[in-house]
């Protein structure tokens, strides 16, 4: 091997243990005791693994107010995230179609206002959202969390499936509306199965994107309804007096292992919806 | 071809109102609040410009700016250099390159909460012995601490898309590279980058529409101290509506978000409308 060659992987290798370093650091902490922490060193493999940690965080953590552990936080996000994901791909689906094959006038600037949404931070439309959705007393319910994430996730999710049906012959629109097909029979019984690959892809950002969302949850979900990362935030940076590093870093994984057994099994699939989201247009 | 319908206007509405009354709709309300006196309640007594006024004396918004600006330099820039370092490398045929794609993309399936907190453990004072490491808890270089976390979750983000462009260059631009016997850094360099000019120009709007939306990192690894030391504007709105009651000022630093994002897509959207012309 010559030495450009190993200089090459010499500096991938470290490169890949600078970014697994935390994850090593995340699950090495949730396995020890606290006293193990303590007198230890960070990067030092647990002398006794237990799986105290874990349980503690799942179900008896305090989050300010009570002590139920991230286990209430996870079945809201999972609560959020169906209808936030299927409601949302459903209608990215429908906007994509009806702008490629239909264009009806002023659709195109209407997306490019739409794409917008994409760049501006949330912070810029949280106030008057707040008072639209309490004028429609959904405020700090799941219908507003839901709503919410329908228009913040449209953006993209047009888009995705507006340059997909771009790429698909349009004979295969032009035979269905020779067939007598209407608008809805077409997207129905055409498209849709013919976008499975986009609908899989759409699906893989969007639980992530929603799972992962941290803002939203806070302001629009209430409290009832709080998101898993809004509950890891509370057990995190609102619990006074000892701080347990163990519990904390067994709760961050929970929280962060839905999105990332879902990049883990899906591999290629994950990287084509950032590739397929960023190219504009 | 235009098809002709109710059908596709029907079908349309939901992003109608989206566009509509979600996104302009509501920048225009807030712009309208900026300009009112409202504090903890909505109030439509006019005060002009004031609330910008105070805006710019606030010494938290200053700071809050400031902190934004370091930031951001370091995080695009370093998240570009990072990124297409690991996307060259990656391209020059190694063994492992899907292990090597998963590890470092990994990151960016987490949330930026999570994110946070891990580092914040990385960072704690006593965390690693032997070693004080105490940047979290001072003043001057707290910023540097959510820098480097932001880092370490973007860069394989950018990876992933320079990788996607480093595969789409002629594979006859290495042959003849080859036979002119010029050095394959000086390839990357002055002949590959210049070549993936769009997918830099997607990569750094999106760093930098990052950059603006900078709010949870914060949150989860210092709720903007010690003291406001590592506060930014996009935490500065937050607090001022729900904690402040100060509407009025949120209103203002929110329009001023508004502004700066737009600004950052004027040159990106004037291009590709002159290149769609071309």
């Amino acid at each position: 091997m010559k030495p450009a060659r190993i200089g090459l992987y010499a500096f991938l290798l470290s490169a890949a243990l600078f970014f697994m370093l935390p994850l090593y650091i995340m699950i090495t902490t949730s396995l020890k005791s606290m006293d193990e922490i303590r007198n230890g060193h960070l990067f030092a493999l647990p002398l006794a693994p237990t799986l105290e940690a874990w349980r503690s965080a799942w179900s008896e953590a305090c989050t300010g107010a009570s002590c139920d552990g991230v286990r209430a936080g996870f079945w809201n996000s999972v609560r959020i995230a169906v209808p936030s994901t299927i409601l949302p791909i459903l209608l990215g689906a429908l906007n994509g179609y009806a702008l490629s094959f239909w264009r009806p006038r002023g659709a195109n600037v209407l997306f490019a206002i739409l794409l917008l949404g994409a760049f501006v931070p949330v912070q810029v439309m949280i106030y008057p959202l707040v008072r639209m959705l309490a004028a429609m007393e959904v405020y700090g319910s799941l219908t507003a969390i839901v709503l919410v994430h329908l228009v913040f996730g449209m953006p993209v999710l047009t888009l995705l499936f507006r340059n997909y049906y771009a790429s698909l012959p349009h004979e295969l629109f032009q035979a269905a509306r020779i067939d007598g097909g209407g608008f809805w029979r077409i997207f129905w019984h055409v498209m849709l199965p013919a976008s499975i690959p986009m609908l899989v892809v759409a699906a893989i950002m969007q639980i992530t994107g929603v799972w992962n969302d941290y803002i939203l949850g806070l302001v629009f979900a209430g409290r009832d309804n709080a998101p898993m990362t809004v509950q890891l935030n509370n057990v995190i940076n609102t619990t006074t007096g000892v701080r347990l590093y163990n519990v904390n870093m067994a709760a961050t994984i929970l929280t962060a292992l839905v999105p990332l057994a879902i990049y883990f099994l899906s591999g290629r699939w994950f990287v084509r919806g950032i590739a397929a989201g960023a190219v504009k247009g | 071809m235009r098809q002709r319908g109710v059908m596709p206007y029907f079908a349309l509405l939901p992003m109608l109102a989206t566009v509509g009354v979600a996104y302009l709709g509501a920048f225009a309300w807030t712009f309208y609040v900026s300009l009112t006196g409202s504090r903890s309640i909505a109030s439509n007594k006019f005060v002009g410009m004031a609330n910008y006024t105070r805006l710019f004396d606030n010494e938290r918004w200053q700071l809050s700016a400031h902190n934004l600006a370091i930031y951001g330099v370091l995080f695009i820039l370093a998240c570009l250099v990072i990124g297409f370092l690991l996307a060259a490398c990656i391209d020059r045929q190694v063994t492992g390159e899907g292990a090597l794609r998963t590890v470092f993309l990994y990151p960016y399936a987490m949330s930026f909460v999570a994110t946070g907190l891990v580092w914040q453990w990385i960072f704690t004072p006593d965390g690693i012995p032997g070693l004080d490491f105490d940047w979290l808890v001072d003043q001057d270089k707290v910023i540097y601490t959510i820098a480097i976390a932001s880092i370490w979750q973007a860069s394989g983000f950018v990876m992933a898309l320079m990788l996607a462009g480093l595969r789409g260059v002629d594979p006859e631009i290495w042959k003849a590279a080859r036979l002119d016997g010029i050095p394959v850094w000086r390839v990357y360099l002055s002949i590959v980058l210049p070549m993936l000019g769009p997918t830099v120009a997607t990569v750094l709007i999106l760093l930098a529409t990052m950059v603006v939306k900078l709010y949870d990192a914060v949150v989860s690894m210092t709720q903007g101290g010690p003291g406001i030391a590592s506060e930014v504007p996009a935490k500065f709105i937050m607090d001022h509506l729900f904690l402040r009651a100060n509407i009025g000022l949120a209103s203002a630093a929110a329009v001023m978000l508004l502004v700066t994002v737009l600004m950052l897509l004027a040159p990106y959207a004037y291009a590709r409308s002159r290149r769609r012309i071309a």
